[in-house]
């Protein structure tokens, strides 16, 4: 189970959907202004990626060309609303802070891009697993994101106070730029340049080569 | 792809088939869930609008248990007609808004009056008191109207005299993320407190101005900024406040309030 194995770990950092694809952004931005609800988010769109790939890989071979996208959207729609009334009566509150977020897995572009690019192809083991690999690499860069934003931007984690705050009476000045989404763009470019500068291999070539000339090859 | 010379699945047999098969199956899902998830939906909620009622009194205490807290609060009926106490219906069973379509408990709201955008009303209302050892701290009044995209239900807190707000809060609102949900966020929430109903009449003189209230202004304990970019959400709390405050609304009960607690 050679290929399980690569299709679940390498979406975790050789395939990231967020530092190497460059998917899903937006909700990385949003929800990681502390550790609970991106957790949650987290959970949602695992389940979401996950069900919706081994659901459409079992369609595969029924649904027609022309209205294909039209059924990814049909079953992620109802996977997320399915989600969405879950939080709602079990994590009530925090779904409250996530308000659009849920609702908006269904236009996430990894659940979205994985059905296509994968569950269109694969079997349905292979693509539940590629669903939750790239549900699991989301989740490592919003928890990684989320945790750095909520320690420095309010001392907490998970609501937990972990730096003791000046106003608190203790030592650390809250940075507040940390929990506006800059900060989100601030932390995610800074952590594409580290993975990148690991992992040479995901750096991207140019489009275009500035070829230096010397004057004698012109004239 | 190894069984694709099976069927045509292009055909416009086999993609009805999975078009209608589809809807049927997704929306059973749907719908099953939602209706299976409703009650403890609707236990959350109303938990929800109780620790809404302690935070605009001033009672919240975090940790605290919603249930006990709102145990302290004493729950009232009003006619809003007459603006009397009212045993007729119970305050913790009633629905204003299931009432408000009721043909027995409800009626409909003069066009001319109705600047809430709300069409019908119950003829009672709950309303909260909250009491200081024997005299009242403060009464909370239920408020609801239409924004610019949804029903925007909240509650108002006023002080004894009847006039000044000492709160206003929103449970259940639609209206747009980022701009018109500015009505439930803290900066603008402290913008009422203080703030007046009346100046003297019986008119609600309260209201969402646009911009920034000049605060040498006579009249700036009448206005509440505006928010940029929300200006329908904006007049629809206006309308609410002034509906619920108007002689249509809650204010018979807080003439007869402010003259029992001032006399």
């Amino acid at each position: 189970m050679n290929g399980a194995r690569t299709v679940l770990i390498d979406p975790l950092v050789d395939n990231n959907p967020i530092t190497l694809q460059m998917l899903g952004i937006c909700s990385a931005l949003a929800v990681t202004t502390s550790l609970l609800p991106a957790l949650l988010m987290c959970l949602a769109l695992t389940s979401v990626a996950a069900l919706s790939g081994a659901a459409i890989s079992a369609l595969r071979h029924r649904i027609p060309n022309n209205i294909r996208i039209i059924v990814h959207m049909t079953i992620i729609a109802s996977l997320v609303i399915l989600v969405d009334q879950l939080l709602k009566a079990y994590a009530f509150e925090t779904s409250k802070q996530l308000s659009v977020f849920v609702g908006l897995i269904i236009t996430n572009c990894i659940v979205l891009g994985r059905a296509e690019a994968f569950a269109m192809k694969n079997g349905v083991v292979m693509s539940f697993l590629d669903g939750l690999g790239n549900g699991l690499g989301y989740s490592v860069i919003l928890i990684a994101v989320a945790t750095l934003r909520e320690l420095f931007g309010a001392g907490t984690l998970l609501g937990y106070p972990v730096l003791e705050l000046v106003s608190n009476g203790g030592w650390y000045e809250a940075n507040g730029l940390m929990l506006l989404p800059p900060s989100a763009f601030f932390i995610i470019g800074l952590m594409i340049w580290g993975i990148r500068t690991w992992r040479t291999q995901q750096v991207e070539k140019p489009d275009y080569q500035i070829h230096e000339v010397h004057r004698t090859e012109v004239y | 792809m190894p069984d694709k010379n099976k069927f045509d699945r292009d055909s416009i047999s086999n993609t009805l088939i999975v078009a209608i098969g589809l809807s049927l199956v997704c929306s059973v899902i749907v719908s099953s869930a939602a209706i299976v998830l409703k009650p403890v939906q609707e236990k959350n909620e109303e938990e929800f609008r109780q620790q809404i009622i302690l935070d605009v009194a001033g009672l919240m205490q975090p940790g605290g248990n919603t249930a006990e807290l709102f145990a302290a609060i004493e729950p009232r009926m009003v006619d809003l007609e007459s603006g009397d106490y009212t045993e007729a219906v119970d305050a913790a069973t009633f629905d204003a808004l299931m009432a408000a379509g009721d043909p027995e408990l409800g009626i409909a709201i003069p066009a001319d009056a109705d600047i809430a955008g709300i069409g019908r009303r119950a003829k009672y209302a709950a309303v909260y008191i909250v009491r200081d050892g024997a005299k009242i701290d403060q009464v909370i009044l239920p408020v609801y109207g239409k924004g610019l995209w949804s029903t925007m239900l909240g509650y108002l807190s006023l002080s004894p005299d009847g006039n000044t707000i000492k709160g206003l809060r929103f449970y259940a609102h639609g209206e747009t993320p980022g701009l018109g949900d500015q009505i439930d966020k803290e900066p603008w929430r402290a913008q009422w407190v203080g703030k007046l109903v009346y100046d003297g009449g019986d008119e609600p003189q309260i209201r969402v101005i646009k911009g920034v209230v000049p605060a040498a202004a006579p009249d700036a304990s009448y206005m509440v900024d505006g928010l940029s970019g929300a200006t329908l959400t904006a007049n629809g709390v206006t309308g609410l406040v002034q509906y619920w405050t108007g002689p249509h609304g809650f204010g018979p009960y807080l003439k007869k309030f402010r003259q029992t607690e001032t006399s």
